[in-house]
């Protein structure tokens, strides 16, 4: 194959070979795929959702499968930041791959907590979960408010010299009008969707099918929402965004670059099939060399 | 054996009474490697919906043939269409199989389709010699699977139906209640309420053994955090979530929470 095409990006001061990366939640820690993927592939590693405290999540059952998705509901269950710190990522310090550390928090004070044990790991970035539908304290609430947002971003930012990275909620009026004011509050970079506040009725027993009752949407059945939201967010706003929602293969990852995104993040698609992130790799390359092109950098925002 | 990702050819499907049915895979690795237990994340089909793998335990493995066959519910969309397809997308084999090195005399207890897994225990079993007691349970004997195929490997089989279209009629756990002991290892798969009964009645008897759990999946791999289930955590009240995929699905019998 000619090696000529150029997949490296390079996100908020973030280089990455490739721009396929993990969304948190769905890859673990990255050692859980390791028998399917060669995490040193990966663009960048996104990890699972950490908190200042240990969490043990919400009571099953904790995902349902819906027309092309899933909701899930799994509470954030974590072994908090001090293990993820001393234990998890001394060992993907060695894999080769930019690792970013999602992380929730109750109050803004908690995730500037949260952004400060973070400055002195390998975690190469910051991703700031400000949208999560399955906690009942903060979460989606900072998400859902465009001044909460911002305070959170401005706390984090404050905190560390990382990379800080804003995950938005598509469950709001204005993507727009939040992605404005936490960039305005000091955001590197944007990553967006988190999952669509969502339910499930089971009618046998006549109750609702999560233990949480409210589930976050996922998965292919998302990704016109997420498409949309990328696109709105590239024209008003000058940062660097991470699509995320429902991307399984390489076509669906193209229209998220095109939309404007310049990193893809793979969440419930690697469910679906584990070297999902692998195999699109392989198919962007392909599609550049069929194509001609000789960047990939060329194509993000190109459909505007 | 480290799971593999493979599409596998599909070389027998049978129905099993109505709601059941069989696939045998031609795969070598897996016959070779896999263990009582172990499950496989099947996809059903080749589009987005049903989106989500399927787990399915391995029921039986024929070294010979370098064969494996599952035995599944068609409980849904999804499993409903298995019989419809040449090839399996597969991963696998996966999770943590029975401990088949504990001491004690083995005893199996099955009810509806957890009576799948144990056939493949059982054929290991009677390969190192051992005929052992097994239980089988169901609601009917539409539902009762497995118990000639499990006679044939020698063992000696009860069985124990709701409604008492075959056998016993009561819960399974009536009939293997007298036989539970201190010196017995039990090895159980079942509907929950099958498995809370029977773990009440081994604390009373002392009885050690081994359940294997089954919860709604995701990844498979650990990731997600989708198939939890409660369990004691070491020599603590306390309680945790753990993964159904990869902390099991077979727990020791007294780990798990039942409350």
């Amino acid at each position: 194959m000619n090696k000529n095409v150029n997949l490296a990006v390079d996100i908020a001061g973030i280089k990455m070979q490739n721009p396929v990366a993990t969304a948190s939640g769905t890859f673990g820690f990255g050692n859980e795929y390791a028998d399917y993927v060669d995490l040193s592939r990966l663009g960048a590693l996104v990890v699972k959702g950490t908190t200042l405290h240990p969490r043990q999540g919400n009571p099953p059952p904790r995902i349902e499968e819906t027309p092309c998705g899933i909701l899930n509901a799994i509470g954030l269950q974590n072994p908090g930041i001090e293990t993820v710190v001393n234990e998890i990522l001394p060992h993907l310090q060695n894999k080769n791959v930019p690792v970013i550390v999602n992380i929730s928090g109750d109050t803004p004070a908690d995730y500037a907590k949260l952004a400060q044990k973070l400055n002195n790991s390998c975690a190469a970035g910051i991703e700031v979960n400000i949208s999560c539908p399955n906690v009942k304290k903060g979460g989606l609430q900072f998400g859902s408010d465009p001044e909460s947002a911002a305070e959170v971003a401005g706390a984090v930012k404050a905190s560390t010299n990382l990379p800080v990275i804003i995950k938005l909620s598509p469950n709001v009026s204005s993507i727009v009008k939040v992605a404005e004011k936490v960039a305005r509050a000091g955001a590197d970079a944007l990553s967006m969707i988190n999952t669509l506040l969502g339910m499930k009725i089971d009618i046998n027993t006549m109750r609702p099918s999560l233990g949480n009752n409210f589930g976050g949407l996922s998965g292919p059945a998302v990704k016109p929402v997420a498409v949309r939201s990328v696109w709105q967010v590239y024209r008003e706003i000058d940062l660097p965004i991470i699509g995320i929602g429902g991307i399984t293969t390489a076509e669906d990852a193209l229209e998220f670059i095109m939309a404007g995104a310049s990193v893809v993040a793979v969440g419930t698609g690697n469910f679906i099939n584990p070297t999902a992130t692998m195999d699109i790799i392989e198919n962007l390359e392909k599609y550049l060399i069929d194509n001609d092109i000789a960047d990939i950098k060329d194509l993000i925002g190109r459909a505007h | 054996m480290k799971p593999v990702k493979k599409t596998f050819d599909i070389i027998e499907k049978k129905q099993i009474k109505p709601c059941y049915g069989l696939l045998k895979l031609y795969a070598p690795e897996l016959a070779a490697g896999a263990k009582p237990g172990q499950f496989l994340h099947v996809k059903c089909s080749g589009t987005m919906d049903p989106l989500l793998r399927r787990p399915i335990s391995i029921h039986a493995v024929q070294r010979s043939g370098k064969t494996i066959s599952m035995l599944y519910r068609k409980a849904g969309r999804g499993t409903s269409m298995l019989d419809s397809l040449d090839k399996l997308d597969v991963m696998g084999p996966l999770g943590h199989g029975f401990n088949m090195s504990c001491s004690g005399t083995p005893l199996v207890v099955g009810g509806g389709i957890g009576a799948a897994p144990l056939y493949f225990l059982l054929q290991e079993l009677s390969g190192m010699q051992m005929q052992v007691d097994v239980f089988i349970g169901a609601s009917s004997s539409e539902h009762l699977l497995a118990v000639e195929d499990i006679k044939a490997l020698g063992h000696c089989v009860r069985t124990a139906t709701d409604d008492g279209s075959a056998g016993y009629r009561g819960p399974v756990t009536d009939t293997c209640l007298p036989y539970l002991n201190k010196d017995v290892q039990v090895f159980a798969c079942g509907p929950v309420p099958m498995l809370k009964k029977l773990a009440g009645d081994m604390e009373e008897n002392k009885a050690a053994g081994q359940f294997s759990l089954e919860e709604k999946m995701g990844c498979g791999v650990g990731a997600c955090l989708s198939c939890v289930c409660k369990t004691y955590q070491e020599k603590e009240k306390e309680y945790t979530y753990s993964r159904v995929c990869v902390d099991g699905p077979v727990f020791s019998a007294g780990e798990v929470v039942w409350k």
